[in-house]
């Protein structure tokens, strides 16, 4: 269970997070939306300790972030940021292989080979796991750095809009596949989602974010509300129920 | 496929290392010029890996393949003292230089100035490198204009001694300090390869490094100060030789095409043993001595880095 206390961040004078506490289930996907700027991307760094919080703890399964081996933690927690430029001549196997790096300190072994290979394979990738990274498509790059999450092998796997860039048949798979991850595998997921249709159906509670505080947060099927999204958004939003999904309708 | 093609740099290495070594030989005083070649050979050698493999782990820090350390402004600060010495002493300034503590005020005073903005910038909580650079910059230029000034009032004759530091040369090497140089050296150098696959990671950027374990800040602040020793240990030895790094380095990587710094730390490294060697050959046989080494590394090295700034403009 990841638990955030009073977390606080200041750039410079300005309040980006102000005493934000939260609770992570375990085994669940939780989704953080928001409008832009509302501090969800920062509070995912926090947690995943790339960024050091200037007040409040942040408690992964009871242990102080901050205060583990970073070695360690790579092997129960991993993070995905929303920008990923990478200038060297890379290949995807090859990124995909830098996933391993907590467990084999850059000597892969056949162990390491193969879980390098079924990640490539979950982000369906397999045909262009010899390619540079700089002959891919945006969408095909993005999911080449999900699969380096994935051969990371984490509990906790935070991913910072990980649909970016991506058509609808690979959003749709992509989300499928964090699913599968967290029924199959046990695995818990959070992720930083603006498609509220996405957030709306795939996860299982919802963190709401606005102006560096949490505006809302429970159950799927509770945030999804006309007034509360009204709240979050400043936006009028009709939610419709279409085949046992809640469907919002904000055009 | 990298591993022959360090094979070879190696090859070509020894070649031109076996070269320099019996090319005109006099077989009546070979003894003693078989022992000189050795040393000179070693003090290349020394110079060559520590330029490498510094300049190679500074840019993978600083994710610019364009820097080379002497953007700290160590070299400005060598520069500085060795004027500040002659400035004082005068004349007499020649025996000084030639001393073992000489040698070693020297390393001290250019690491004890990168300990110093170390300090000034990493210990109050900041984590910017770069910030640290630029102070750096900004303090080479300052020492750099100190030394023009003096070196302007003082007697001619006395500024040859300051002209000749100037530029690298391994033509008179102190040969009592290659022993020390080089146990500094090589400590420093299993110090780093046993860092080589972090620094894999690091080259990937540092959010992607830290969520893979890798202590960057911790390391980026130990190799601050492994780079500075080097750096200081070469140039307190030979001289200072700015472009050498900046043209192995990225000669390394466009050779291998790779991010494996295991490969990137030895070519750069050869590379470097190899442009020594062939440019002191041309020196001594071609120019029979009439211009130092660190000037044609520098022509070499500057034409490449004005190739480098034009390739890179174009990408964008």
């Amino acid at each position: 269970m990841i638990v955030a206390e009073k977390l606080s961040k200041y750039f410079g004078s300005k309040k980006v997070i102000q005493d934000v506490s939260v609770e992570v289930q375990r085994g669940a996907i939780t989704s953080f939306i928001g409008p832009n700027g509302a501090g969800k991307s920062t509070l995912l760094s926090m947690v995943s300790r790339l960024l050091k919080q200037d007040d409040g703890i942040v408690y992964l399964d009871g242990k102080n972030v901050h205060k583990q081996k970073s070695k360690d933690l790579a092997k129960t927690i991993a993070i995905l940021r929303q920008s990923n430029v990478v200038q060297m001549k890379l290949s995807v196997r090859e990124l995909v292989s830098f996933g391993r790096f907590p467990y084999s300190s850059g000597k892969l072994t056949e162990e390491d080979e193969q879980k390098i290979s079924e990640a490539i394979a979950y982000v369906n990738l397999e045909e262009l796991e010899d390619k540079y990274l700089n002959e891919l498509s945006g969408g095909q790059r993005q999911r080449a750095f999900i699969a380096m999450v994935l051969a990371q092998d984490t509990d906790y796997i935070l991913l910072d809009e990980p649909l970016n860039n991506l058509d609808m048949k690979h959003a749709v798979q992509m989300m499928k596949l964090l699913r599968k991850l967290v029924e199959d595998f046990g695995k818990t997921i959070l992720l930083v989602i603006h498609d509220i249709n996405f957030a709306s159906v795939y996860s299982d509670r919802i963190v709401a974010m606005k102006d560096g505080s949490i505006v809302a947060e429970g159950p799927t099927d509770d945030i999804i509300q006309s007034d509360v999204l009204k709240s979050i958004y400043d936006l009028d939003i009709d939610v419709h129920n279409i085949s046992c999904n809640r469907i919002c309708v904000y055009f | 496929m990298l591993k022959r093609k360090i094979i070879i740099l190696t090859l070509v290495a020894l070649l031109l290392a076996g070269l320099y070594l019996f090319i005109h030989m006099n077989f009546q005083a070979m003894e003693y010029l078989l022992r000189t070649r050795l040393e000179k050979i070693l003090a290349m050698v020394l110079c060559a890996v520590s330029i490498g493999l510094s300049t190679v782990v500074f840019q993978t820090l600083t994710h610019n393949r364009i820097l080379t350390p002497s953007i700290m402004g160590l070299d400005s600060v060598y520069m500085f003292i060795q004027t500040i010495v002659v400035f004082l002493f005068g004349t007499g300034t020649f025996v000084i230089m030639q001393s073992d503590a000489y040698f070693f005020l020297t390393i001290l005073l250019m690491v004890g100035f990168a300990f110093g903005l170390y300090q000034l910038l990493f210990r109050k909580g900041h984590n910017n490198l770069f910030l640290l650079l630029l102070v750096g910059l900004v303090l080479g230029t300052f020492f750099g204009s100190l030394s023009s000034f003096m070196q302007m009032i003082i007697d001619p004759n006395e500024f040859l001694l300051i002209q000749d530091k100037m530029f690298a040369s391994f033509t008179n090497v102190n040969t009592d300090l290659l022993l020390l140089s080089t146990v500094i050296i090589a400590v420093l150098c299993v110090y780093i390869f046993r860092y080589r696959h972090y620094f894999d990671v690091m080259s990937i950027g540092r959010d992607h490094a830290v969520n893979l374990g890798v202590p960057y800040e911790k390391i980026v602040k130990r190799m601050f100060l492994v780079i500075a020793v080097l750096v200081a240990v070469s140039t307190a030895l030979v001289g200072p030789i700015t472009f050498l790094g900046l043209l192995t380095a990225n000669l390394a990587r466009e050779f291998l095409q790779t991010f494996r710094h295991t490969y990137l730390l030895a070519a750069a490294s050869l590379l470097s043993i190899i442009a020594l060697l062939g440019g002191q050959l041309i020196v001594e046989r071609v120019f029979s001595f009439s211009t130092p080494i660190s000037v044609i590394i520098n022509f070499v090295g500057g034409v490449y880095f004005i190739y480098l700034l034009i390739k890179e403009s174009k990408k964008i």
